[in-house]
């Protein structure tokens, strides 16, 4: 180590200027010597020191025979504050051999010992240290371990400002100090004498903390660590053994053996049952062998399950990068497994995973054999129009607003509910059905934008209300990413010559099928090209159904919401009553290069898996409009995957929908204007008028009364 | 995630979907050895990945003795070739805070901004638009330097203040405990302490100094900015950060296993309060 006079602080200019003197006096120390102490320096030794060294007589004088009395207390150092590397030691014992590589140059200072000025000193303050120098340990043959303690803050206060300076001043000084560890190390602990500094409390809290640390009992045996210590400490003071500090572990062992421990009795034991364990119960069916039938059934069923194979899957998604781990791939198979034996289903796909705030979401996406498909328990949309046709007297006016026209939603295998998923929270865990969606669960959907949280009955609270829990949530997420994000290479999938369903379909047909002929694209194509994937999941309208719903055919004016959709490829349709256009979107199998852009984002990034072995990589495609959407394929296998939060990307930030129009009022006309009340003098007016025609009145009357009394006379 | 424990690491955080493939793994486990004996870290991370247009950034960081001192951070975009990244300033942070939208993957990519600037000629005051450039490179560090203050995360008890001041790694360690890693307080940010400070007396009673030198998970705002699950039973736990979503920390109980890793779009989510 070499004494730099690198910037010092202000510690290390005397010190400085002692050395100088020193050169010439004395050449150079001889490994091995050690320093005695010397208090001139800056800093303050301890309170340890400063009793010691007035006990202390005056140093030896240097005998040039380098044999320096060993200080017991230097390598004990471990047993004080920690060293701040466990293989560094920050104050090695003087070797006691010359020759041993220690520091070269220790220079010993001899100086005259003067009492240390007492200043204050700050305990409390551990400034930062400089870095150490990472070789610094490779020039130390002592290597200590350093052990985690609560220090004594005595001992801080000396290092602390230690480590102030650069770190050879560092060793250097600690050279000297560390002789004064020539001590008990109970000294260090008492500090008889000494002014307490003001501000016990942190100590006390410190002392109390520790205290409380080792009352702490264990878990294991009940014991604590400070009853165990007075024990062992009682037991020594009663037997008073010799070298107690060989015999102490022993001891200390025995008096553990030797602790009686009542067991308490309790009526019950209680077990707690992890999580874990309870876990396990349960996928331990998954790993159970099902069905034990006979070979040919056996058979059969191999030959046409519905059960997909992702292992393979996941090891292509794997090779991209993505996909979940090996363990959990196979227990979602498993699961995946044991769905298709309950169920009769016809095909099975593992959809992917949906991240939520408690639980996750695992989704399977099926399709149920024919005629087999179970009837749905669900809440009907019951559109409550309450006709109550009282006939009262004058009926006051209902009320003739009717809310948006409900639009029906779609058949079941049709559309967005082609499919039915089932979801589980874990593999192992049964899996639930999710209701079909409704095309206003789709619509308010777009409008909003909520973290799942992992429970299907939990409410969505939003604004718009959405109709439905987080159930129809979820599936209307998964309507709305099958919709945008399931992809396969162009000519895999092609319109079905026969067998097509009787369905006006103007987005195209519905119905396409399996190109036998097909014969794989080149995986360079594929990713160089996005023109050769092709979308094979039904466009949905900003309607929230596949397949246009005439509103008009019930009502005459079925004034639809004006929606804002932002969906792919779909574009802000502002929706007129009485002249709504049909909304068309782009026909299944449109390739994904006509997908818009998301303000210059391309919807999808394209990349081979592997660049250093382009002939075996695979085209991995990920959508940069649902994160978390992917899609591999080889030229002839496919397969897409969603693992997300099940949230729309944009760039910009949510803003939630703006309030409805506020409706106008009656405008002011002559069902509303009231006329003035009549005056006086349209009142006479009105008076004399009827007077004079009531005059004029009784004056026929009268002439009829005549009349009458004449025929009266004449009958008489 | 240590970049020794990396494929146990990565086995671990995969709960998110987020991993890499075998070459990506094998070329890391090659190179940020190389890394970490060229630029002599104690530790090297791997940080995680950003996922851009064209490419991903691949991001490691080095650590020195301290673990709370200064982090150098290199990015790399084939796993092999690392650079090293400046440090981030906070010009640079304020200045591509206005850039928003996916990362294309290039470095040398220059977004353009338009700010509008005040020009005076003579007595004449009018606005002018001008245009900056942002480099994509002072993103990447700028982003990478507010996900590390903002998420990263460590168990308590992981790292322990020397009395000379440096933090180092904890090698009695031994993990949380089942009870203590389903809470928030057990949990730090892996980053200088800004809370603790205005922390009051009575408050920092109970804290152990040479521990609680960090701020922990409980008190960040808003409430809820963090997913906590237990998965396969109680065997893991994860955290997942809602306000930089791609950020997964996990957890073995009762074992030294933790670590954290960002795969994401190094975008921050403004929206989370609608979101819960």
């Amino acid at each position: 180590m070499e004494v730099s006079g690198s910037p010092k602080p202000e510690e290390s200019r005397e010190e400085d200027k002692q050395e100088k003197q020193k050169e010439g006096a004395k050449e150079g120390g001889q490994p091995g010597e050690v320093a005695p102490p010397s208090s001139s320096q800056g800093f303050e030794p301890k309170v340890a020191d400063s009793l010691k060294e007035e006990k202390e007589p005056a140093p030896e004088p240097q005998s040039g025979g380098g044999t320096a009395p060993q200080s017991p207390g230097s390598g004990g150092r471990a047993s004080g504050a920690p060293s701040a590397e466990p293989d560094a030691a920050v104050s090695p014992a003087a070797p006691s051999e010359p020759g041993t590589e220690g520091p070269p140059q220790l220079k010993p200072n001899p100086q005259v010992l003067a009492p240390p000025a007492k200043s204050e000193r700050d305990i409390h303050e551990i400034p930062m240290a400089g870095e150490p120098h990472p070789s610094h340990s490779e020039q130390i043959p002592y290597e200590r371990e350093s052990t985690l303690y609560l220090n004594a803050p005595q001992e801080s206060s000396s290092y602390g400002n230690l480590a102030e300076q650069p770190e050879s001043e560092v060793f250097y000084r600690d050279e000297s100090t560390s002789n004064s560890d020539l001590k008990p190390p109970e000294r260090g602990w008492k500090q008889k004498g000494e002014p307490e500094p003001a501000a016990p409390s942190k100590l006390e809290i410190a002392a109390q903390n520790a205290k409380a640390y080792l009352l702490k009992k264990s878990s294991k045996s009940g014991l604590n660590l400070y009853d165990h210590l007075c024990k062992v400490l009682t037991r020594i003071l009663d037997q008073r053994p010799e070298n107690v500090v060989d015999i102490i572990e022993n001891i200390s062992q025995d008096v553990k053996k030797a602790h009686f421990n009542k067991k308490l009795d309790t009526l019950q034991d209680e077990h707690e049952i992890p999580l874990a364990y309870e876990l396990a119960e349960k996928q331990k069916a998954l790993f159970l062998q099902g069905n034990l039938e006979g070979d040919q059934e056996q058979e059969d069923e191999i030959a046409e399950t519905p059960l997909p194979n992702i292992m393979e899957s996941a090891f292509y998604f794997e090779q991209a990068g993505v996909g979940l781990s090996t363990d959990e791939t196979y227990r979602i198979f498993l699961a995946l497994k044991q769905l298709t034996d309950t169920q009769p289903i016809q095909t099975c796909r593992f959809w992917g995973k949906i991240l939520g705030l408690e639980m996750n979401y695992i989704v399977a996406e099926v399709e149920f054999r024919e005629g087999e498909d179970e009837e749905e328990i669900e809440e009907e949309d019951i559109i409550e129009e309450s006709e109550a046709d009282e006939d009262e007297e004058d009926e006051l006016p209902k009320s003739s607003y009717k809310g948006p026209q409900v639009i029906p939603k779609e058949e079941n295998r049709t559309g967005a509910n082609k499919y039915t998923y089932f979801v589980c929270n874990e593999p192992g865990k049964p899996w639930v059905r999710l209701p079909s969606v409704t095309p206003a669960q789709i619509v308010i959907a777009r409008k909003i934008k909520k973290f799942f949280t992992g429970r299907l009955d939990a409410p969505v609270m939003s604004y718009p209300p959405f109709p439905g829990n987080e159930s129809n949530y979820l599936r209307a997420q998964i309507a709305r990413i099958s919709a945008g994000t399931h992809i396969s290479p162009l000519g895999f999938y092609h319109f079905g010559e026969e067998g097509e369903e009787e369905e006006e379909v103007e987005g195209g047909q519905d119905n396409f099928q399996k190109n036998p002929d097909f014969e794989g694209i080149q995986v360079t194509e594929l990713v160089e090209s996005l023109s050769n994937w092709v979308h094979h999941v039904q466009h949905i309208l900003p309607q929230g159904r596949c397949n246009w719903f005439n509103p008009t055919q019930k009502d005459e004016v079925g004034e639809e919401e004006e929606e804002e959709v932002e969906d792919e490829e779909e574009e802000e349709k502002r929706e007129e009553p009485d002249n709504i256009e049909q909304e068309v979107g782009p026909p299944l199998l449109t390739p994904i290069s006509e997908d818009l852009e998301i303000q210059n984002t391309p919807p999808w990034t394209a990349q081979l898996s592997s660049n250093l072995i382009p002939q075996y990589a695979i085209a991995f495609l990920r959508s940069n409009l649902w994160l978390g959407a992917y899609v591999f394929s080889d030229g002839k296998k496919f397969e897409n995957l969603y693992i997300g939060w099940g949230h729309k990307y944009s760039p910009d930030n949510y803003t939630p929908p703006l309030l409805p129009l506020v409706q106008p009022e009656y405008p002011r006309g002559l069902e509303i204007m009231e006329t003035d009340d009549p005056t006086v003098d349209e009142e006479q007016a009105f008076q004399v008028a009827q007077e004079k025609t009531l005059f004029e009145s009784e004056k026929t009357e009268e002439t009829e009364e005549e009349e009458d009394d004449d025929d009266e006379d004449e009958d008489d | 995630m240590d970049s020794e424990s990396l494929l146990l690491s990565l086995e671990l955080a995969s709960g998110s979907g987020q991993g890499l493939s075998p070459d990506r793994r094998a070329s890391l486990l090659t190179s940020l050895l190389l890394v970490k004996r060229d630029y002599r870290y104690e530790r090297v991370l791997f940080w995680g990945r950003i996922l851009g247009l064209v490419a991903d950034y691949y991001i490691a960081q080095g650590l020195g003795e301290d673990q709370l001192g200064e982090r150098k951070s290199l990015y790399s975009l084939n796993c092999m070739e690392w650079s090293l990244l400046p440090p981030a300033t906070e010009e640079m942070i304020t200045q591509t805070s206005v850039v928003k939208g996916r990362f294309m993957g290039d470095p040398s990519h220059e977004y353009e901004h338009i700010e509008m600037q005040q020009m005076t000629e003579g007595d004449r005051t009018y606005e002018d638009e001008v245009v900056i450039q942002i480099k994509e490179e002072s993103r990447l560090v700028a982003v990478i330097d507010q996900i590390d203050k903002a998420v990263a995360v460590i168990p308590r008890g992981a790292l322990f203040k020397t009395p000379f001041g440096p933090v180092h790694v904890n090698r009695t360690f031994e993990g949380l405990t089942l009870a203590d890693s389903k809470k928030f307080s057990s949990y730090f940010h892996f980053a200088e302490p800004v809370e603790l400070k205005n922390k009051s007396l009575l408050e920092k009673a109970d804290l152990d100094p040479s521990l609680d030198f960090l701020d922990s998970l409980e008190h960040d705002i808003p409430k809820g900015s963090w997913s906590i699950q237990m998965e396969r039973g109680n065997a893991l736990v994860v955290l997942r950060s809602l306000l930089w979503p791609g950020l997964t920390f996990y957890h073995v109980p009762r074992t030294k296993n933790h670590g954290y890793i960002y795969v994401g779009t190094g975008e921050k989510n403004i929206d989370l309060p609608f979101m819960l």
